[in-house]
């Protein structure tokens, strides 16, 4: 039965994981709108249904049901492939993200490291497609905005991974959290988080690091002459983005599918809730500092990853191999 | 307009339709877009004590594709006539216009050369309010007598109203007071 064991079984978890993933696309809108509004003193959405639970509902049939429009002056195969290309490979990430013990989402890939590092990179491709081929200036220059952030972000953020992989010895996230980590190494690892999630602030494009869609300056940004649907992917296509790196963030440094202490490892059905209540407490923090902390200039964001944080970064890989050559 | 274009009216639609018009008065995102003083009382219709997003209207957009209503917060002179028109034009179907204060109604106060006598000139309006400028309070009045429309009105009086509404360039020359040819 290799075909049942290749073929049907990766398919049935991968329908499952995107109709569990869109579904909670929907519902982090609900989350974030209602958070901000209780961050400003206020109620949010409650109109549509109790406490405004059907409000995601509202906006995926309104935007369906938005006039269906190109414009006449983008080039129209490439125009359409960017928010595609946007949303994909934020839901191929979660192919190697562990959610039991032993079982990943999809497949235990033996470099899920790299697979997380080489998705990330195509996920810049969508946004700046969008932006070439809307043949708009503010498109044009919230993409190259856009672009230019994610691949500096990536190199600190590469050189985090390299720290956390040298500690692990291995490249599977399976294996990473099979293996324990020393209490030194948690602390190790917990010091760096603060710098590894700004890092992630900045790839997913979220506050306050959104520059790519400053209304101020470049109206939306690539997203710019995208509406209705197109546009609701996009979104998607972020929101998703936080999921996942919420959930590469659980994995990494706070045990994702563990319990605290090694407790009730063997209960395999718990693994997903403990893994989706991390995902939770992140997806608060995405809020929260939403909800806090201003927007810096384009150039400070810049001068931050590559004047500050990249040495930072490369200083910690230092010690982490000293460290692990010396206790490990 | 959009997907329901292609679909046959009739009895079987009337409950889709009921579902659209839900929708759209609960999701009615406005264009972050503000002319005069009145744009001041629109800010603060999305501050706390206000908080237009009890209706999930408190994604304003920048872009005009992506908004299905346009707030004119404020009088509109002759030269930003042509630039409402043009972003109007580039919201994309369904669209509805709140025209707020009484000079985007009918010119208020500012009677002159310079001021196109009310907004309903340049692109069709849905809701008048009255004011000036209007309280916050007035605004979130218009929004929900613009939700009572969405909630009443079928795709075949919506697209009679849209056929009604459309000016073209000429229409407005003709209605505006006379300006130089390079505004136009």
């Amino acid at each position: 039965m290799d075909w049942l064991n290749l073929l049907i079984i990766p398919l049935a978890r991968s329908v499952a994981l995107i109709l569990v993933l869109l579904t909670a696309f929907a519902y982090l809108t609900w989350f974030e709108r209602k958070l901000l509004g209780r961050f400003h003193v206020r109620y949010g959405p409650n109109r549509a249904g109790p406490k405004g639970l059907l409000q995601p509902v509202a906006d995926a049939v309104k935007a369906i049901f938005k006039e269906e429009f190109i414009p006449d002056h983008v080039d129209k195969p490439i125009y359409v492939l960017g928010p595609a290309l946007a949303l994909i490979p934020a839901l191929v990430i979660w192919a190697v993200i562990p959610i039991a013990k032993n079982v990943p989402a999809i497949a235990d890939v033996n470099i899920g490291f790299l697979w997380i590092l080489a998705v990330a990179g195509v996920e810049s491709y969508g946004l700046i497609l969008a932006g070439w081929s809307s043949n708009n200036n503010y498109s044009l220059l919230g993409a190259l905005r856009s672009s230019a952030q994610m691949i500096s972000y990536e190199l600190p953020m590469g050189m985090f991974l390299v720290s956390i992989l040298m500690l692990a010895g291995s490249f599977s996230l399976v294996e990473l959290l099979n293996s324990g980590r020393a209490w030194w190494e948690w602390l190790w690892l917990w010091a760096m988080f603060p710098l590894f999630f700004i890092c992630i602030l900045a790839e997913t494009n979220r506050s306050p690091f959104d520059l790519p869609e400053t209304e101020n300056e470049l109206v939306a940004g690539y997203q710019t002459e995208y509406g209705g649907i197109k546009f609701s992917l996009f979104m998607m296509a972020e929101y998703i983005n936080m999921i996942t790196t919420s959930a590469i963030m659980a994995t990494l440094f706070f045990g994702g599918w563990r319990l605290p202490f090694g407790l009730l490892q063997n209960v395999q059905i718990l693994g997903p809730f403990v893994l989706a209540f991390k995902v939770i407490l992140l997806l608060f923090l995405f809020v929260w500092v939403r909800a806090s902390v201003g927007r810096p200039r384009y150039d400070q964001l810049m001068g931050f990853t590559w004047k500050i944080l990249l040495p930072i970064s490369i200083g910690y890989m230092m010690i982490t191999s000293i460290l692990v050559v010396l206790f490990k | 307009m959009g997907l329901e274009d292609k679909i046959p009216e009739g009895i079987l639609t009337t409950s889709l339709e009921g579902l659209v018009n839900w929708s759209r008065q609960n999701s009615t995102w406005p264009l972050l877009f503000g002319l005069a003083c009145c744009a001041i009382e629109m800010i603060a219709v999305g501050t706390a004590r206000h908080d237009i997003a009890r209706y999930g209207s408190e994604l304003f957009r920048a872009s005009p594709r992506q908004a299905d209503l346009m707030i004119v917060s404020g009088r509109v002179s002759n030269k930003m006539g042509p630039i409402i028109k043009r972003i109007h034009d580039q919201m994309l179907e369904p669209k509805w216009v709140i025209a707020m204060g009484i000079c985007a109604s009918a010119g208020g106060p500012f009677n002159n050369y310079a001021i196109i006598q009310g907004v309903d000139k340049v692109v069709p309006v849905d809701v008048y309010v009255p004011g000036c400028p209007p309280r916050p309070e007035a605004l979130l009045y218009a929004l929900d007598k613009l939700r009572e429309k969405q909630k009443s009105e079928t795709f075949a009086q919506y697209r009679e109203a849209e056929q009604r509404a459309i000016r073209t360039s000429a229409d407005i020359d003709a209605l505006a007071a006379p300006r130089s040819k390079q505004l136009a």
